[in-house]
């Protein structure tokens, strides 16, 4: 599945190539040692590659081309989604999807930002940089989420809100407000999970709820690395070390106590297999969800209003 | 986020006095008109000529808009700390300590029980001249407990902003207090008491997103620049100038997203005549 291979994933990539004809000639020749050794090999590499990726490292696989987006989770983790457009004001926003689905036999509210994988669906879905109308059209779907009593998700993915002309002509700050203050509102259990890349303020406009999951390989924070290093050090070349001083990756967050849990993903990351991704996040919603439902909506509110208040460091 | 470039219109910036040769003279950045520094004070650091605002510090901004000697500071002490040991070209423990020294304030924001025309008010003021007045984990705090001291003493809130925006040294915890203070706002929304938020030139990026774009009345300064991205950001993004005027207080007044725009030397009035308005008997 893995069209796109990054540099550091170079080495395991094409081991497991050569695995691969080994195993198609095994027939004619006796080559099971020669595998075995070179099963070995790739083994230990995964282990020393994927146990000791760089901040960076994980912003690359973070964006990785391959990965799964919105509505690959959707498709693999749910039965019966209805896609829902438009925000009934300005229009529809191809950068943020939403609608009803099945998950584990049970109607939810699915909504996330979604990203293309070539030229032509990038600039459709405007390569998941919402406008106004995106953050408007979710929290329409979130409030008939609260009107049929259904829980919402809401998957993560882009590398921030539109910067542009437009979105400002259209209120891009009080769009991204106004659901930062009805998520906390909403009257329905609410899961944020960041599937890809979670920058700063176009990520947090659908990201207030009552439990906030992280993939393993993503990143979520107040700006990306590479306008870190514009601002800070006034040249784009310092993207690395700003990935590293801003702390943005999955244990780094539920470090600081911003995330609550981390889901696994499949070995090498998401974008190796689809299918299995996808399960593994089905299988941590289904748990998470759970004592969520039984919540009053008072209760949940209240609770929001804690968990968010409690972020944040300082000396009085 | 360019807090770093100092505006020629920061009436305390080094670019303003060096233009100026007797440093007695400031040159108009909207209009072009001068005027002698001694006028300053009585027109609350706006130009005489045009109405335009230069940046003051938030205990200026106190003190225009409360009735003398009635602000009473909370948390006045209150310290960011650096939870990321965050270090770009500079430690931001160090930039810290050295804006402290040179501002004579804490951090970006200053905050308290105050009186416009003897009603109480809660308040909290930003201050552009700490770190581009950008919002980490003590602005949100601040802005927490004025949330809270407005309940408690079912009164009015006010925040007047002056921000780049979320403190990038401050990392996820910056991002989350966007959700922070738009959460706690909520409960000053159930408790049915007025926020009035006031918007200074300029007001930007995560603090826009959040709970200066979310007063029950939204006031702003003529000509502040108010958005969530910054000019220059889309200015790259679209690849042509910005048409004149854009982004400016008057542009979104005409957009539908601020209920009036405000001469600096009218806004104690008006905020006056709205508290009336949403709390009297
Ligand atoms: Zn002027």
């Amino acid at each position: 599945m893995a069209k796109t291979v990054l540099e550091f994933e170079r080495p395991i990539i094409e081991l497991e190539q050569k695995i691969e004809e080994m195993r198609r000639v095994i027939d004619d020749l006796d080559l099971h040692d020669e595998i075995d050794a070179l099963e070995k090999r790739v083994n230990d590499l995964r282990a020393s590659v994927y146990g000791n990726l760089t901040r960076w490292q994980k912003v690359q696989l973070a964006r990785h081309p391959d990965r799964p987006y919105t509505l690959d989770y959707i498709k693999h983790m749910t039965t019966d989604f209805v896609e829902l457009h438009g925000d009934r004001f300005h229009g529809d926003d191809h950068a943020i999807v939403g609608g009803f689905a099945k998950l584990d036999g049970k109607s939810v509210m699915i909504i996330g930002q979604q990203k293309g994988r070539d030229t032509k669906s990038n600039l459709f879905r405007n390569f998941g940089m919402a406008n106004p109308e995106g953050y408007r059209k979710a929290l329409r779907l979130m409030g008939l989420a609260a009107k049929f009593n259904r829980p919402v998700i809401t998957l993560i993915d882009t590398p921030g809100a539109y910067p542009g002309l437009e979105a400002e002509e259209r209120g891009q700050a009080e769009a991204i407000a106004r659901n930062l203050f009805e998520m906390t509102r909403l009257p329905v259990p609410i899961i944020i999970v960041i599937i890809g890349e979670g920058a700063s303020g176009g990520a947090l406009g659908i990201g207030v709820g009552d439990r906030v999951l992280m993939l393993e390989n993503t990143w979520y924070n107040v700006i990306s690395p590479e306008s870190c290093s514009s601002i800070l050090w006034r040249s784009w070349d310092y993207k690395e070390q700003a990935a590293e001083a801003l702390k943005l990756t999955a244990p780094d967050l539920l470090a600081q106590g911003i995330i609550d849990r981390i889901i696994p993903e499949p070995l090498g990351g998401a974008h190796r297999n689809h299918v299995e991704a996808a399960l593994l996040l089905k299988t941590a919603l289904i748990e998470e969800l759970k004592p969520l439902r039984a919540m009053k909506p008072d209760q949940l509110r209240r609770n929001r209003i804690k968990k968010f208040g409690q972020m944040g460091e300082f000396n009085t | 986020m360019a807090w770093f470039k100092r505006s020629k219109s920061n009436i305390e910036g080094s670019s303003t006095k060096r233009e100026v040769a007797d440093g007695a003279w400031l040159k108009c950045d909207h209009c072009g008109e001068m005027m002698h520094q001694s006028q300053l004070g009585a027109a609350l650091y706006t130009c005489i000529h045009c109405d335009a605002s230069f940046r003051v510090s938030a205990k200026q901004y106190i003190d225009i808009l409360l009735d003398e000697g009635s602000f009473k500071e909370a948390d006045r002490k209150m310290t960011a700390t650096d939870p990321l040991k965050f270090r770009d070209s500079k430690a931001y423990a160090d930039r810290l300590e050295a804006t402290v020294r040179s501002t004579g304030m804490f951090d970006a924001m200053r905050s308290g029980m105050g009186k416009i025309k003897d009603v109480p008010v809660s308040i909290a003021v930003m201050d552009f001249g700490f770190i581009g007045g950008s919002m980490g984990s003590v602005v949100g705090e601040k802005i927490a407990r004025a949330v809270d001291r407005a309940i408690k003493n079912k009164c009015g809130l006010i925040i007047v902003s002056a921000s780049g925006g979320a403190r990038m040294m401050e990392g996820a915890f910056s991002l989350m207090q966007m959700a922070k203070t738009s959460a706690r706002l909520t409960l000053l929304h159930d408790a049915g008491l007025p926020y009035i938020s006031i918007m200074l030139d300029p007001t930007t990026g995560g603090v826009t997103a959040s709970f200066a774009m979310l007063g029950d009345f939204n006031i702003a300064e003529p000509k502040a620049l108010i958005g969530f991205a910054g000019p220059r950001v889309i200015k790259q993004t679209i690849g042509r100038d910005l048409p004149e005027g854009f982004q400016r207080a008057e542009f979104l007044l005409e957009k539908g997203f601020l209920d009036l725009v405000v001469p600096r030397r009218e806004m104690r009035d008006t905020v006056a005549r709205l508290l009336v308005h949403a709390t009297a008997a």
